[in-house]
């Protein structure tokens, strides 16, 4: 095992690729080969990330509105104390986004792991349990959307039938004005859940056995040996899960729209920061005011992530 | 030896397959590399259509072949929903884009916006400049709507009127002979009818906080009220337009189907009547072939229509122009975009577009018996009366609609879910002033 990854070899290659017969720009590439082939990255990140960001962050200082070709003022953060001090719509949406986000994020891992454990040790028909279990994944969020609003219609739709069958309901799902919420959370964990199960359960089939058999032996029960054998070496898969499905789901868009169409319903009810960023760019042609909740939201993300990452070096 | 010629020949198979997946890959790309100078070079002869899903627009598509034809123009045809469409034009006008030529939008709508942002090419030499086609035939009203600053900016193709959809056999079992002439009547015919029939609303009209208020409108006029008063000042909270919205928002709240979401746009409200769950339904007149259509409805058979119902100030329903054409700024191809629509909005396919249910523009053709021939006798009448006493708007006449339509449509989703309707009006009278004076800085 050792002899394949020894140094002398790696070392000889380097030096073999930089003799002294190469010519001068081949040598300069060979030096600065990281830069060069990061660079078709590079440059594909600056015009697709860091220009519209940077224009964004221009936008959010001006009064742009109506039309983002006509003249505007710059208004300096007018637009930011406007925004920051508005409760009727931008912090209610802010606690929406993290209502929803944590939400979800907190089923989707307690679900998502479960099934993973569930899935992890090989049985018979296993195939056919994951392809179903995958297929919410795969489909379209916008046809996930209607299909649900479908189903929660509160008159003819199927959710209240079935409850109706045991004497419950009806219920207003997503027509209640308090209910609404929960019900795109709901189609939310069931869509993306299987995105958890898929990124544990990849994480799970690459732990070796040893750990939870010396534990065995040791007579852990299940659940110790899952506490403390499985959940530590899990962990950096789980940070990874957590990480990609959160930012996901702060950005929730489709599902929301699909439900409740342009600013979250009618009391704005899953008015989320997303949400209502597009209205305010979309239907009230508010360019300046939309950039500036689409900076702030753009520093949350970053916020979160930060902690994310830094937890987790806390952790290794 | 067979195992080193196998080894050839797969190496061959291997090489050649790699060569025709590059030569695939070039031409991929070679045919690409066409395609984009295409779309740039040529659009001399090609003009590009962007047209909302509407009857009026599947009319035009049978028609096109001939027009094609008869000019040697081709004519690209990008069809979308409303909301889609709007999206559109926001990315794309903004953005200055020549890719759209003519473009179908909504004057009351968004009219004053793309307007004041020069988005919509000066037509007014166009429009006078062929006498046959006739300018002076379109009506008043509708060419008020798209003339912005004195200078006509696009061509009315559809007009519309609310009007009273109902279920003839529902009233015949309920013991009426006829449709209920005013508003109060139709509270209690309604509620008559949904007390005899479980599972049967009496009224369903829009619901969704921006989408029910054109259709509020009238019943915002009839009780004598309007969105903004003649000073230019909101009026959104006067006892009348109090009235109103107590008074809508009752309707469904009451009479309306059980557990009704406050979402209903007029796909959904109509489905509701069109499945036969409801017994009257306030609705634009030019949507009525969704509930005669046998393929779309459940009770086209037993389907009335009747003018709007009289409130305490007359019977005084929306007639508006809901959409038009208009030739984008930025397009190099505009004198072929005219040709288009001098041809779309020519008397022939007004004509067309009538008899198949879509009210045009036109005063010849509206007064042509010939163009509602096919339409329900009752709906021809009802049409006629309204005509007489129609107000031109159905929304604030404001550049920002969009914003306009929540801040006024909140009092309507308030009494229909139950809240203090009047509270919600005075609070929205403050935010609509507030919005005006913004506006008019």
């Amino acid at each position: 095992m050792a002899v394949t990854t020894t140094t002398p070899s790696t070392a000889g290659k380097t030096s073999l690729t930089t003799s002294a017969s190469t010519p001068g720009w081949a040598r300069w590439a060979n030096r600065h080969r990281k830069w060069l082939f990061a660079s078709p990255a590079m440059v594909f990140v600056a015009v697709l990330i860091i220009f519209p960001v940077a224009w964004t962050l221009y936008l959010s200082l001006t009064n742009a509105e109506g039309s983002v070709r006509a003249e505007s003022e710059f208004v300096g953060f007018a637009n930011y104390l406007d925004v920051l001090s508005d409760t009727e719509r931008f912090w209610p949406a802010v606690l929406r986004t993290v209502v929803f986000t944590g939400g979800v994020l907190a089923a989707e891992i307690v679900l998502g792991m479960a099934i993973a454990l569930l899935l992890w040790r090989p049985f018979k028909g296993e195939k056919w349990v994951r392809v179903a279990i995958l297929l919410p994944l795969v489909a379209t969020p916008v046809a996930v959307g209607m299909m649900w609003r479908l189903i929660f219609d509160p008159n003819i739709g199927m959710a209240n039938r079935v409850l109706g069958w045991v004497g419950l309901g009806p219920w207003p799902w997503l027509a209640g004005e308090h209910s609404a919420l929960p019900t795109t959370m709901l189609i939310d964990v069931w869509q993306w859940t299987p995105m958890i199960v898929l990124i544990l359960l990849a994480g799970l089939t690459s732990l070796s056995d040893e750990p939870q058999e010396a534990a065995l032996i040791d007579g852990a029960s299940a659940w110790q040996r899952f506490r403390h054998v499985t959940l530590p070496l899990l962990m950096p898969t789980l940070v990874v899960a957590v990480l990609l499905r959160g930012i996901d789901a702060l950005k929730t868009f489709d599902i929301l729209y699909a439900t409740k169409g342009k600013g979250g319903g009618s009391f704005h009810e899953v008015e989320t920061l997303n949400v209502y960023a597009y209205g305010l760019s979309f239907d009230y042609n508010e360019y300046g005011v939309s950039s500036t909740v689409l900076i702030i939201f753009f520093l949350i993300i970053i916020g979160s992530m930060w902690a994310v990452t830094s937890r987790r070096k806390d952790a290794a | 030896m067979a195992g080193a010629t196998t080894g050839t020949e797969t190496d061959v198979l291997r090489q050649s397959s790699v060569i025709v997946t590059s030569l695939a890959v070039a031409a991929a790309l070679g045919l690409s590399a066409c395609g984009g100078g295409d779309a740039e070079g040529s659009g001399s002869k090609t003009v590009r259509v962007t047209l909302a899903n509407h009857v009026w627009t599947d009319n035009l598509k049978k028609a096109l072949p001939e027009f094609e034809k008869q000019t040697g123009l081709k004519v690209e045809i990008t069809q979308l929903g409303e909301d889609q469409l709007s999206d559109q034009y926001n990315v794309k006008l903004n953005a200055g884009s020549s890719d759209i030529d003519v473009m179908m939008y909504r004057p009351l709508q968004e009219g004053k916006l793309f307007a004041k942002n020069k988005y919509l090419a000066d037509l007014t030499d166009k429009v006078k400049s062929n006498k046959d086609w006739n300018w002076g035939d379109f009506k008043s009203g509708p060419v008020q709507a798209t003339t912005y600053e004195n200078k006509v900016v696009g061509v009315p193709i559809i007009t519309e009127q609310e009007v009273l959809y109902y279920r003839k056999d529902l009233l015949k079992k309920a013991g009426y002979t006829n449709p209920p002439k005013t508003l109060d009547e139709l509270k209690s015919m309604a509620a008559k009818i949904k007390s005899q029939n479980p599972g049967v609303a009496g009224f369903v009209a829009r619901t969704g906080k921006s989408p029910a208020v054109t259709q509020f409108s009238s019943f915002l006029y009839s009780f004598g009220g309007d969105f903004v008063d003649s000073n230019g000042k909101s009026a959104v909270n006067t006892p009348e337009a109090k009235q109103a919205y107590a008074f809508y928002g009752g309707l469904i709240k009451d009479l309306g189907p059980a557990n009704v979401s406050t979402d209903m746009g007029w796909p959904e409200a109509m489905a509701i009547f069109t499945q036969g769950k409801a017994a009257f339904y306030t609705e634009a007149n030019s949507l009525y072939k969704n509930a005669t259509d046998p393929a779309k409805s459940k009770v086209s058979g037993t389907v009335g229509f009747a003018p709007f119902p009289a409130g305490p100030a007359g019977s005084k329903p929306y007639s508006i122009p809901s959409w038009a054409l208009g030739v984008n700024d930025a397009s190099n191809n505009k004198a072929n975009a005219w040709k288009f629509i001098e041809w779309a909005t020519s008397k022939q396919q007004t004509l067309e577009n009538e008899k198949a249910g879509v009210p045009g523009g036109r005063t010849s053709v509206a007064e042509d018996p010939a163009a509602t021939a096919t339409y329900p006798k009752d709906l021809v009448e009802a049409n006629a009366e309204m005509a007489k006493n129609g107000v031109g708007h159905d929304r604030p006449l404001v550049v920002k609609v969009a914003e306009a339509r929540e801040i006024v449509g909140q009092p309507i989703v308030d009494a229909i879910t139950g809240k203090d309707a009047g509270a919600s009006a005075d609070a929205a009278n403050e935010k609509f002033q507030k919005f005006l004076d913004d506006e008019n800085k």
